[in-house]
């Protein structure tokens, strides 16, 4: 029996049921809309296994799923190594959003990542810590900033609504996905030119851990080499 | 495990025997002073922890911030300390290091001569390890600073430069930025003040960005200057040979050679074969410490070991934690395991 992995809520979920759909294999929840599990028509011996977007890296690594749909940055944030423990067999074509950087629109002078390097080397002589980069993408962000060079700046934790830091003063400007930048502009932020850390998509995911045969599956979908 | 510990025991003692006190650190550090110190990459590599009451501390990824601290706040000088006990690291990576590791070492605080104080620490450490066949690579982060601070540019740009030094793309982007003529930068559009940053601070980097605009490129000799002493390496008499040549070209150098000079003079004087001892001008600088003079470390010939054994001097960390007070410093630590599997003959 092989576990496919789903997101178990909202537009995420719908939109990968309608991926598979095109795709003849059949997924739903059956029981009542409130509960968890869930039945696969097209394809045998396929369990379908409903839970967090954000648990399903984890999930995939240790090989208690074989195939699992999540985002990009989920996997690339939550495993280290990533490419040891799943590979993507298909990008799906929705869910996109961008990992960004944005700082106050209000900062005229702050456009690129060498400004706000510059402007994290000043922050912190003047306000004696580091300029706070709000995010929950901390190893993603951590990398980026390494790679990129930008010192003299923390990363604070925010789970949600981390748009809304910079007006709180709980940080001076964030990392967060986004896919329109709405909700950037609407509050007061401006991506940074060179600020793009990852371009993100729903995609399923093949462990490389679980022990399983997915060929039926993933040639069903009509992916995979 | 008993070999182990007295491995530890034979290093403490040669230790002592040089007039080191040995001292204690707790395991658990307040992350905050760690945070501040290193910034957001000791995160890579320190275990963070937290509890309700004294929120995040860190598994000690090291001795020296815990020995400064405490040094700073007793001070008699000179001081001589010695330490050993395990250190932390966490791994991003699977690189097959130990997540938990002994060190062992010697940290000195004193006001006197810089070159023989370097000089002595470094052969206290080759009389200890070269006996086990490993080779020593040394650098002067020293020459680097000189050498930018001789620059012609505005101090703006030095400050940056130095800032940079320990992340070497970063330093070599900037570098590049700095010597072209400065392009016109498109601004952003602006919006509602918000955030802890006020609009004052915006206004005068606006008014900077001008000057920087006008500001003439590093002359291009001055960067190939720069460069070639970047690529300085050879055995200590020959780069100190080379070193010596490039002074004519970067003058500002010249007290950071002849400090070298002397350094080696100080190292045969102490029976250092020197002409056995790597030196490379770009060594050490992509270490996150503060190490801002002459750095060492001691190399196994096994691909996949850390330094056997590393150092060097750190005055700019004793200035970041002493809060308005200073000390020179320089000292380094061994890793036991490492000595005892060599002087065993395990290379695995």
């Amino acid at each position: 029996m092989i576990k496919l992995g789903v997101p178990s809520k909202g537009r995420l979920m719908q939109e990968t049921f309608d991926w598979f759909s095109a795709r003849n294999v059949h997924l739903s929840k059956s029981g009542s809309d409130r509960e968890y599990v869930g039945r696969v028509d097209g394809v045998a011996d396929v369990e379908l296994v409903l839970l967090s977007a954000g648990e399903i890296p984890r999930e995939l690594a240790a090989g208690r799923l074989h195939m699992g749909v999540t985002g990009t940055d989920l996997v690339h944030e939550k495993l280290t190594n990533w490419s040891d423990a799943v590979e993507p067999v298909a990008e799906m074509g929705f869910g996109f959003a961008d990992l960004i950087i944005a700082v106050p629109a209000c900062w005229r002078d702050v456009t690129c990542l060498h400004d706000l390097d510059a402007v994290a080397a000043r922050f912190r002589a003047q306000h004696g810590f580091r300029l706070r980069v709000a995010t929950k993408y901390h190893r993603l962000v951590r990398q980026f900033m390494k790679a990129q060079g930008v010192a003299d700046y923390q990363l604070v934790d925010s789970q949600g609504a981390t748009e809304g830091a910079v007006k709180n003063e709980t940080a001076e400007a964030i990392a967060d996905i986004t896919s329109t930048g709405a909700t950037i502009e609407a509050n007061h932020l401006r991506i940074l030119q060179d600020g793009l850390v990852l371009k993100s998509q729903a995609t399923l995911w093949h462990s490389k851990v679980a022990e399983g045969d997915c060929r039926a599956l993933i040639a069903k979908i009509g992916a995979g080499s | 495990m008993s070999q182990l510990r007295a491995e530890i025991t034979r290093l403490l003692t040669v230790f002592q025997s040089a007039g080191a006190v040995r001292v204690e650190a707790d395991i658990l550090q307040p992350a905050d002073v760690l945070l501040d110190l290193y910034g957001e990459d000791i995160r890579a590599r320190a275990y963070v922890t937290s509890d309700p009451l004294r929120g995040e501390q860190m598994l000690r990824p090291d001795f020296t911030v815990p020995v400064v601290q405490s040094h700073m706040a007793e001070s008699a000088e000179p001081a001589r300390y010695t330490y050993a006990g395990p250190v932390f690291r966490y791994q991003d990576n699977d690189n097959g290091r130990a997540a938990q590791s002994e060190q062992v070492g010697y940290e000195v605080f004193d006001r006197g001569q810089a070159d023989a104080i370097e000089a002595e620490i470094f052969a206290l450490f080759h009389q200890i390890l070269m006996p086990l066949g490993v080779t020593a690579s040394t650098g002067d982060v020293g020459l680097l600073v000189a050498a930018i601070e001789g620059l012609t540019t505005s101090d703006a740009r030095k400050a940056a430069l130095r800032r940079h030094i320990w992340r070497p793309s970063r330093f070599q982007a900037l570098l590049a930025r700095f010597s072209q003529p400065v392009r016109a930068k498109a601004l952003g559009a602006g919006g509602q003040q918000i955030g802890l940053r006020d609009a004052s601070d915006v206004e005068l980097r606006l008014l900077q960005l001008v000057d920087e605009a006008a500001a003439p490129p590093i002359p291009q000799f001055e960067i190939e200057a720069l460069n070639d002493l970047l690529e300085v390496k050879g055995h200590l008499p020959e780069a100190l040979a080379q070193l010596q040549a490039l002074a004519w070209r970067l003058p500002a150098i010249a007290f950071a050679v002849d400090h070298m000079a002397a350094r080696l003079a100080a190292l045969t004087s102490a029976g250092v074969d020197v002409s056995q001892i790597g030196f490379e001008a770009a060594y050490g600088l992509t270490a996150m410490e503060y190490y801002d003079g002459f750095v060492f470390g001691f190399y196994a010939q096994h691909a996949g070991w850390p330094a056997v054994a590393s150092g060097g001097r750190y005055d700019a960390l004793t200035r970041v934690l002493g809060q308005g007070r200073d000390v020179p410093a320089v000292g380094g630590i061994i890793r036991p395991e490492f000595t005892l599997r060599l002087s065993e003959g395990d290379l695995s």
